[in-house]
């Protein structure tokens, strides 16, 4: 009980992950202002960000419903930790087997963060957030599909193995999937799933500041905005990891290079496009994303 | 040192108000945040919504329209912020000192934290600006007030 607490809290759960993920969105940043030829924030930046939101007044609008604006933020960090713990602890506690089916509570956990970001938004009761929840309902929608479709592809490629411990003993034992064709294909539309999960630029039209004023998150201000933002961060370290564990033989510590590849291509992606319209994401999404999902699918079962 | 307020001058995000500026004191702000002054150095970065602000940069002559508006922006930012009067129609009303329709300056409606006088400043004054509201803010320096 006491180390399930541990784990939740401390080492691979909440703290940890959360150092890593503001060290990661510290790269995040620091690559980006390099791309534009400037120097870019210390390396302390994303700490100061957080303490410095947490010392900040809170203000609860009149219009909104306060219950749900001061639970969303919470709800959205614990299923972010929950799955956090359950990613790191398959990839680096040998001793942990994981149970049958973990894939499928992580994709629905994986959901919770956005869900909550809706909730939040609705219960400000201001228009312009209103319609960032909007923009974020259609933007689950349209991701959801091909990230769904291009998870059964390990599934089929390891003959029906529904837990990820199982997975990665079976990349172990057989080489990865990135190196084959059915894998690689479903890998790149999982990173542009996970690039839309995060909220990155491409794909940031419910919290667009330049035109609905920050969207979702207009009426949050000090700690609750901060729990939004740890949110984001920790998804910034689970959502590579998840995808490292289903396609490139799990993540340990010796592997970094695994996350940081990944976590670059993220970055370029999202300095080097414009924002998409949202009519225009859900045709990516639905359109070409979810036909090459099916193709990677059909090359599974063909055994490519 | 104390943490609380390194925090608080290491990460001042910024919410940009005008209040019937003639655009060239705005423009110059959007220069400060180009790569090639870098003000995010000094973690300072420009945000969408009042609420998430730490310095309102308050630009223009403060025409009648805009002062019922400037005090709900003001009133509806997080506190601790800070109000940075920027140009020389909001530190002292320029031009339009004996104009009709701009009868209050900045400073009689919100607490005006440090001048930054200019037609327009450059974004060079802007930086050093904020960086001696810093050292005000840490007690280091004392600005004789107006």
């Amino acid at each position: 009980m006491l180390k399930y607490l541990f784990n939740f809290v401390i080492f691979p759960g909440f703290l940890f992950t959360a150092c890593f993920g503001l060290m990661a969105c510290w790269i995040d940043r620091k690559v980006t202002s390099r791309i534009q030829w400037r120097v870019g924030p210390p390396w302390y930046q994303p700490f100061m960000d957080l303490v410095k939101l947490s010392i900040k007044e809170i203000i609860v609008p009149r219009t909104a419903s306060k219950e749900l604006f001061f639970l969303s933020p919470m709800l959205g960090l614990s299923a972010a930790t929950l799955v956090s713990m359950l990613v790191w602890l398959v990839n680096i506690d040998p001793g942990s087997k994981g149970f049958s089916g973990d894939i499928i509570v992580i994709v629905y956990l994986l959901t919770i963060p956005a869900i909550a970001v809706i909730l939040g938004a609705s219960a400000s009761g201001n228009p312009l957030a209103s319609l960032g929840a909007s923009r974020e309902i259609k933007m689950v929608m349209a991701y959801e599909l091909p990230f769904i479709i291009s998870l059964i592809v390990p599934i089929i490629k390891s003959h029906g193995l529904l837990r990820l411990n199982e997975i990665i003993n079976y990349q172990v034992a057989n080489g990865p999937f990135i190196t084959s064709l059915s894998g690689i294909i479903a890998f790149i539309v999982m990173i542009f799933c996970i690039q839309a999960k995060l909220g990155l630029v491409p794909f940031d039209a419910s919290e667009a500041e330049t035109e609905i004023m920050g969207g979702t998150f207009i009426e949050y201000s000090g700690m609750l905005l901060a729990i939004f933002k740890l949110t984001k961060t920790m998804l910034m370290v689970v959502l590579p990891l998840f995808l490292i564990t289903l396609f490139w033989q799990g993540f340990s510590f010796l592997s970094l290079w695994k996350y940081v590849i990944i976590l670059v291509i993220i970055i370029l992606i999202r300095n080097t496009n414009p924002r998409v319209r949202i009519d225009q994401a859900v045709r990516f999404f639905w359109g070409k994303m979810t036909l090459l999902a099916v193709l990677a699918v059909l090359l599974a079962v063909k055994g490519l | 040192m104390n943490f609380k307020l390194k925090a608080l001058t290491k990460s001042i995000w910024v919410y940009h108000m005008s209040t019937g500026s003639c655009n060239n004191c705005d423009i110059e702000i959007i220069d400060m945040l180009t790569p090639r002054f870098d003000a995010e150095r000094f973690g300072i970065t420009l945000v969408g919504s009042v609420r998430h602000a730490d310095a309102i940069p308050v630009t223009g002559s403060l025409n009648l329209k805009a002062v019922p508006r400037i005090k709900q922006v003001y009133e509806q930012a997080a506190k601790p912020c800070v109000v940075i009067a920027i140009g020389t129609c909001s530190c002292g009303q320029g031009i339009f000192k004996n104009g009709p329709n701009c009868p209050n300056p900045v400073d009689s409606l919100l607490p005006v934290d440090i001048y930054i006088p200019g037609c327009p400043p450059k974004p060079e004054a802007m930086i050093a600006g904020i960086m001696k509201l810093i050292e005000k803010l840490k007690g280091n320096i004392t600005i004789p007030t107006a």
